[in-house]
């Protein structure tokens, strides 16, 4: 009884025909509905996104991140207007954090969209990380392959560069943008903490206030020093960027709608990049491995709390090693064994670093 | 044990849009709601001022809503509410949204809006408490 999935299979079954149905005729409730079952893991919520994903694979997947004010949601909205005037189709995914403490969320990011009013070919869907870890991404990547089976030419994800499961998300795209205003020390730590290296195209938004030649030539430094400095990175971790490309930086305003026609030609220049070069398969091939160990380790992450709670809580076991009864190595043994001696003993990490016993 | 408190089911919050229609500029009491349902626990989708009903339906369909707040302090209900609602009849999304006003409604013409499908009216000094209540209660179960 692990998940719901295979209670009402039938129902569930047949839900997903008519929803998959609908969507495909181009329903927008169809596609709004769609993407709730998937935010909501809902029972059958696999089944559906299996079902659509032969229908995906089409759309272009822009990432755009950055730190809180920098203007994400205003760039978004005119790069959509932009998108549409070339007759393309649009889907945006804008992720906010939720309140740790109620778990509820104000999504806001609606409110600088309007640009694109009365146009359903936007289709805007705000998404709430709901505290859930590796969840957002997850979720992000099936409503991703929900907008693109709907038939999306642009999928464009925003959501705050802040944390590690934010970098997640942006990471299911093709091509990254990040984010950055002028004279914000903030966002040069930000950019030190991890985002730097994500980016494809550079965007100093709010280009019109004081101390943008600074931090154009900041930023134009850092990639710079980037790219140098690329063969010195952990080798288990997979180089985001081909030293072939240099990601611009390029200057917007996203009130007035200035620079966004250069942001455009960046982004489609990425695209071209990846088409030409050998990156865009690597990275499709990375993103796809990365959404496989994902499935597998959350499943498994579940399998493993059922089996916690069949063993009397994940307090009863904590208050047993207080006690001295036991220790967290035995109890953590004791839980693995029978998924161990299901699979075959395997490496683990702990035993590749030799702290572990041998087993046979 | 309902299914609703079943350790093995996933969290699911209320989903809502909270939403200014028409000219009116006051919306210190959408924020004031607006963060009252986040503390609820309620994912709250908050539209900015000065939305036109069609924005509305737009926001309210796309984000599959499960309750639309509508606030409304301009005096120009009878006109918005139909038209939003006639919105989302052509979405086909009316029949399972919990839809709320708020706002200055005179008696006389809350009967009418109920009528047209609007669930619940909360007039100033309405108990924050109450209102969170009446949506927690009404808010449409989907299987």
């Amino acid at each position: 009884m692990m998940t719901d999935d295979d209670s009402g299979q039938t129902g569930t079954s047949e839900r997903n025909d008519r929803l998959v149905n609908a969507l495909l005729d181009g329903e927008h409730r169809a596609l709004a509905r769609a993407i709730t079952r998937i935010e909501n893991r809902e029972p059958g919520y696999r089944d559906l996104v299996s079902r659509l994903y032969e229908h995906a694979g089409s759309a272009r997947v822009v990432g755009i991140t950055g730190s809180p004010g920098a203007g994400k949601s205003t760039l978004v909205d005119k790069l959509a207007a932009a998108y549409r005037e070339r007759g393309e189709t649009v889907g945006v995914i804008a992720v906010d954090p939720s309140s740790p403490f109620s778990g509820g969320a104000v999504l806001g990011d609606r409110i600088r969209m309007g640009s694109t009013v009365g146009d359903m070919d936007v289709f805007v869907r705000s998404m709430s990380a709901r505290g859930r870890l590796g969840g957002v991404s997850t979720a992000t990547t099936d409503a991703i392959t929900a907008l693109d089976a709907f038939g999306k030419d642009v999928v464009v994800v925003e959501t705050v560069g802040a944390g590690q499961s934010e970098v997640d998300v942006v990471r299911t795209a093709d091509t990254v943008a990040v984010l950055v205003q002028p004279g914000s020390g903030d966002d040069v730590q930000m950019l030190k903490a991890g985002i730097l290296e994500i980016g494809d195209v550079f965007v100093v938004n709010k280009a019109d206030m004081d101390g943008i030649e600074r931090t154009v030539a900041e930023l134009t430094e850092m990639i710079h020093r980037r790219s140098d400095g690329q063969s010195h990175a952990d080798p288990d971790e997979p180089a985001v960027n081909d030293a072939s490309w240099q990601p611009p930086v390029v200057e917007t305003v996203a009130t007035a709608g200035t620079g966004i026609d250069d942001l455009l030609a960046a982004l489609d220049d990425h695209a071209a990049y990846l088409t030409r070069s050998a990156e865009g398969e690597r990275r499709e091939l990375d993103r796809i491995a990365e959404e496989l160990r994902r499935l597998v380790r959350n499943d498994g992450n579940e399998l493993l709390e059922a089996e916690i709670r069949r063993r009397g809580g994940i307090e009863t076991l904590a208050r047993r090693v207080r006690d001295g009864e036991t220790d967290p190595y035995a109890v953590a043994e004791s839980i693995l064994e029978p998924l161990r001696d299901c699979l075959g003993p395997g490496e683990t990490a702990t035993e590749a670093e030799g702290s572990a016993p041998e087993r046979e | 044990m309902s299914a609703d408190t079943d350790p093995e089911r996933r969290h699911r919050p209320i989903r809502s849009l909270v939403a200014k229609v028409g000219l009116d500029g006051h919306d210190r009491g959408a924020h004031v709601i607006s963060r009252a349902f986040r503390d609820a626990g309620f994912e709250v989708v908050y539209s900015g001022l000065h939305r036109a009903p069609e924005e509305v339906v737009q926001a309210a369909v796309q984000e599959d809503v499960d309750v639309l707040g509508l606030s409304i302090l301009s005096g120009a209900h009878n006109t918005l509410v139909p038209a939003v609602i006639e919105g989302l009849q052509s979405y086909d999304a009316f029949d399972e949204m919990l839809l709320i006003v708020g706002g200055i409604v005179p008696d006389e013409d809350r009967e009418r809006l109920r009528e047209m499908g609007v669930d619940a009216i909360f007039g100033p000094g309405t108990p924050m408490r109450d209102t969170i209540e009446f949506v927690r209660e009404n808010a449409p179960r989907r299987e």
